[in-house]
């Protein structure tokens, strides 16, 4: 690879389930930056009959050449030298084709070193097909049972802090060497393990899974209760991803011969890239990518419940929650009901069933109708829904731990392994994936995520442009410098700020909420049950003072005012005002559709027809 | 751009078709010589699946410390075991108040454990058997894996089924593929039959077919409401082939009531007591499987294959099928491919295509809607 200093031009790939997205950086000497140029897009082509993930690459990489007129392959090959017009000087790619990373995680306590364990996999970008504890309530030939028919990719081992219960996690081996578990790819070659348990009970995890096994060892991932040390399996994983999965998965080793750093997993990617954000501008983020098969949630939330506030990174994976291949599973998963209360008319629920089956059966077709697009945005806001629900349920503080309490604790009852997730305090929502970064209209992006995701208090809600984050995820590994100039000037669009206040219980419609005081403009009076777009352009700032009623918070507190800074953006300033404690839509068809499409005409989501 | 990709199905009149036969693990591959001629029903390889197993606590069982398990241990590691034997026991008090294990099946001592104090015993091996599922010659011996059998078929892909593999007589029950198969199409006459059909069949239909001993039914479409009261469930992830309803079904076009496409009809149709090896597998996901029909042909290496439909250029007066709403289903020929994106009525700026329909009216289309055809 070029010296940093050296590389102008930067070809990256994804390979998704779907489509494979081909985009192209170059160094504008005028700007004096680095800005995205151009982006291909192609069908995937690990499937029959191509079976070779490169030719998808290929013809993603050829409308990029037809776009820039800039000669980049010859002969089928990347040009590697590159001048004016010709070639580029470093190709990188991500990948989640062929079904992503399946893994299956292993650990003494379901909800300490087994969630650790869930969590380091969950992190490196894999799917967990399931956790195997020694109190996950199943008897051992269940378990054997599951490992066995499940085929995972690799098998993730911890368990016991280092001088702990090495019987446990002997037991544990002695069930994985039982089951004797074959990989996914055939049985060619043995299944990786990784161990990363109680460092005492390396030995007899050897004994029993060497040779049967590729076992590897790697350091404990919950050396004490109180920290987990995630990184050396996370690592480790990535390591296998690279030697094992993607080596097996049809044409991968040729592209892994044209990439010059390691193919990283999709979300792998996207995870490295939103934790720094976070870390760079110290704020606390959602991103949300919502794929054909899955739909992966990111988080950085502040473990409040300690003395010095750390950023603790989660990452959730809804491996069957998706816009295609997984969009029958949404409509099993949300039921009917849940995704017909969003579609703003009437349709049969057996025309709705088949046409989620035949966009299913024939993953690449969009919408073409209108009609298809509401439809399309109904089931994304379930999907983004349902995985959030589970990310939730995941990204929770470490739980098993002594806490000292004060007397003022004890009133409180506040709990290890709560959520990390809290709504008021999330600065950003970041939306990624076909349907919100390809959503023809930026408003409806913004409707689906304020849906899906119900912030709460003052949010900042953004898009991937065109959807780039894992191709700058992995950039940022070798070129942390461009792939941050083009995270900001090109890839992350700001829709705006949403003010959405939180009812102490449901109210009455048409009551005063809040007084909304900006600048130099006239004070607005919003009732409960409304939703508003105020003007507010991209880059616009504006001092506001917001002053709720005493039943209403809008971030600190019942009744308690505040004065911040809110930025616009290319939707505008968003006011939803229609409820958190719980959010309803009416149960009467009539009524229900009268709410939608006058939400829809609010935020002017949708052209009007002739 | 005056051509694209895209994608279709396989429908085939003539192809060499090759299918790779492997065990799930090693084992005993039962054809030893390349060129061998298979019936779809002979077993190519065989192997033993190991037996279930049985984690048995025996230190606590025996009341004693994991350490001392292999000490009362009355038969050896590795040895065969019968139901009931004894298997340990301890020494007692004065060779009193003994503590005893007997097994509880048949099958063998695995393992035992000094830091668990668990013992792993083992069923006897199943055996596992891969037939050969299509009739052909086997032009690679995969050692102790399996075969890869060739052969000259009629090679038609559906675009969803249920049920696995299967085999039997080509047996059309409709006149035309816009007919739809209904319950009173269907008799005794269609035992061990594979049932075509033409553009749509109900949840009744297929119960009937069951009921009537059919092995398979081919039809145009399905009503996903249809399809779940017939499994009793619905289908999340595009994952099938596993279930076990009695019958095999391949829908060739796709969920409502659509004509099954003329070609593939017509060569259904022709082939008529034909010898077919049907698979309803279907997966939408890490390596696409769709249902197929594979009809094998005298072998005459003299005739021509012919071309498939499947993945292809599209140009102009290229005949396409369009694949999603609002013209699902209705066929076209490619009257113009405009280079540059364009709006469509979403507003979304795409890839499109004219298409010229079959009734004249010329139709502007995302190009990842349409898929090509053959006359």
């Amino acid at each position: 690879m070029k010296p940093k200093e050296q590389i102008k031009n930067i070809l990256a790939t994804d390979c998704g389930s779907t489509t494979t997205k081909a985009i192209l950086i170059q160094y504008d000497p005028e700007a004096g930056r680095y800005r995205l140029i151009v982006r291909g897009e192609a069908p995937t082509t690990v499937e029959a009959p191509f079976e070779d993930v490169t030719i998808g690459v290929l013809n993603s990489v050829k409308e990029v050449e037809e776009l820039t007129h800039r000669e980049i392959l010859q002969q089928d090959k990347i040009i590697k030298e590159s001048s004016e017009n010709r070639g580029v000087d470093i190709y990188i790619s991500t990948s989640s084709a062929g079904g992503g990373l399946q893994m299956m995680v292993a650990g003494v306590v379901m909800n300490m070193t087994a969630e650790s364990a869930e969590r380091a996999a969950l992190g490196a970008g894999s799917i967990v097909m399931d956790a195997i504890a020694t109190n996950d309530k199943r008897m051992p030939h269940e378990r054997i049972e599951r490992i066995r028919n499940l085929r995972p990719d690799m098998i993730l081992l911890s368990g016991g802090i280092d001088g702990g219960t090495i019987k446990h996690v002997t037991e544990l081996a002695e069930i994985i060497a039982a089951a004797d578990p074959k990989p996914r790819f055939g049985s060619t070659y043995k299944l990786p393990v990784i161990y990363a348990g109680n460092k005492d009970a390396r030995e007899p995890v050897k004994e029993r899974l060497e040779g049967k096994t590729d076992l590897f060892i790697v350091d404990n991932l919950r050396p004490v209760l109180e920290r987990e040390n995630l990184q050396p399996a996370r690592d480790k994983i990535h390591d296998l991803f690279m030697e094992h999965v993607m080596a097996q998965a049809p044409g991968y080793k040729k592209l892994m011969s044209w990439a010059d750093v390691d193919i990283m997993p999709t979300p792998g990617a996207v995870g490295l890239l939103i934790e720094t954000v976070a870390k760079q501008e110290d704020i606390e983020v959602v991103g949300v990518d919502i794929g054909g098969a899955t739909t992966d949630v990111f988080s950085v939330f502040k473990d409040r419940t300690e003395e010095e506030e750390k950023p603790v990174f989660n990452r959730t994976v809804s491996a069957n929650l998706g816009m295609s291949y997984s969009i029958s599973n949404v409509m099993a998963e949300a039921g009917l009901d849940n995704i017909l209360r969003w579609v703003p008319f009437t349709m049969e629920e057996k025309d709705l069933r088949n046409r989620i089956r035949n966009k299913m059966i024939r993953p690449t077709t969009i919408p073409q109708s209108l009609q298809e697009l509401k439809v399309e945005q109904a089931i994304a806001r379930e999907a983004l829904r349902l995985a959030f629900v589970q990310h939730k349920q995941m990204a929770v503080g470490l739980k098993g731990i002594q806490q000292e309490r004060t007397i003022a604790d004890a009133f409180e009852q506040v709990s290890t392994g709560e959520t990390l997730v809290n709504l008021m305090n999330l600065n950003m929502l970041i939306g990624s994936g076909g349907v919100l970064s390809h959503a023809p209209r930026r408003a409806q992006a913004a409707l689906m995520m304020i849906d899906a995701f119900l912030p709460q208090g003052i949010t900042m809600l953004a898009v991937d442009s065109i959807f780039m984050m894992p191709h700058l995820g992995v950039l940022s590994k070798v070129h942390p410098q461009a792939a941050t100039e083009v995270f900001d000037n090109d890839c992350l669009i700001r829709l705006g700020h949403c003010i959405a206040p939180v009812e102490k219980k449901r109210r009455k419609g048409g009551e005063h909420c809040f007084t909304l005081k900006i600048e130099n403009r006239d004070e607005l009076k919003i009732a409960w049950g409304e939703l508003k777009l105020i003007p507010l352009g991209e880059g616009e700032k504006v001092k506001a003072t917001i002053i709720p009623e005493r039943h209403y918070d809008v971030g600190d507190g019942y009744g308690k005012s505040i004065t911040i800074t809110l930025e616009g953006g290319v939707v505008g300033l968003v006011v939803d005002a229609r409820g958190r404690n719980p959010f309803s839509l009416p149960s009467k068809l009539e009524e229900r559709i009268n709410k939608l499409e006058q939400w829809n005409k609010a935020l002017n989501i949708y052209p009007e027809k002739e | 751009m005056a051509h694209a990709y895209t994608p279709g199905l396989k429908v085939t009149a003539r192809t060499v078709l090759r299918k790779e036969r492997r065990l799930p693990l090693k084992g005993k591959v039962m054809v030893s010589e390349i060129g061998t001629k298979v019936k779809a029903e002979q077993i190519v390889a065989r192997t033993e699946l190991p037996g279930n197993v049985l984690p048995l606590n025996l230190a606590g069982k025996l009341g004693c410390d994991a350490r001392d398990v292999k000490g009362n241990l009355k038969v050896k590691i590795g040895d065969k075991i019968a139901k009931h034997q004894l298997i340990a026991e301890t020494k007692g008090l004065l060779g009193l108040f003994k503590s005893s294990v007997r097994s509880p099946l048949d099958g063998s001592l695995e393992s035992v454990s000094d830091i668990t104090g668990q013992a792993i015993l083992r069923e006897p091996p199943q055996p596992v058997e891969t037939d050969a599922y299509i009739e052909g010659k086997v032009v690679e011996i995969i050692p102790d894996e399996g075969v890869i059998i060739e052969t000259v078929c009629t090679f038609i892909q559906g675009i969803f089924g249920i049920g696995g593999e299967i085999r039997g007589e080509i047996y059309p029950v409709v006149e035309q593929p816009d007919q739809e198969l209904t319950v009173e199409l269907l008799n005794e006459d269609c035992r061990d039959k594979i049932v075509i059909g033409g553009s749509f069949c109900t949840a009744p239909v297929l119960e009937k077919a069951v009921q009537v001993g059919a092995r398979a039914v081919v039809v145009g479409g399905i009503d996903d409401e249809d399809l779940k009261n017939f499994l009793g469930y619905d289908v999340g992830v595009a994952i099938t082939g596993n279930e076990q309803m009695g019958i095999t079904l391949v829908v060739t076009e796709g969920f409502g009531k659509i004509p099954m496409a003329n070609k593939t009809f017509r060569l259904l149709q022709e082939k008529k007591g034909y010898y077919a090896s049907v698979n309803g597998a279907t997966q939408i996901r890490a390596g696409v499987m769709r249902p197929e029909v594979i009809i094998t042909l005298e072998e005459d290496q003299s005739m021509k294959t012919t071309g498939s439909a499947e993945s292809g250029m599209m140009e102009v007066g290229t005949p396409v099928r369009i694949i999603r709403e609002p013209y699902f289903g209705e066929l076209g020929k490619v009257a113009e491919l405009p280079p540059h994106p364009m709006k469509i009525e979403t507003e979304a700026k795409t890839r499109v295509v004219k298409v010229k329909l079959d009734d004249g009216k010329e139709v502007l289309l995302p190009r990842a809607n349409v898929e090509l055809i053959e006359e």
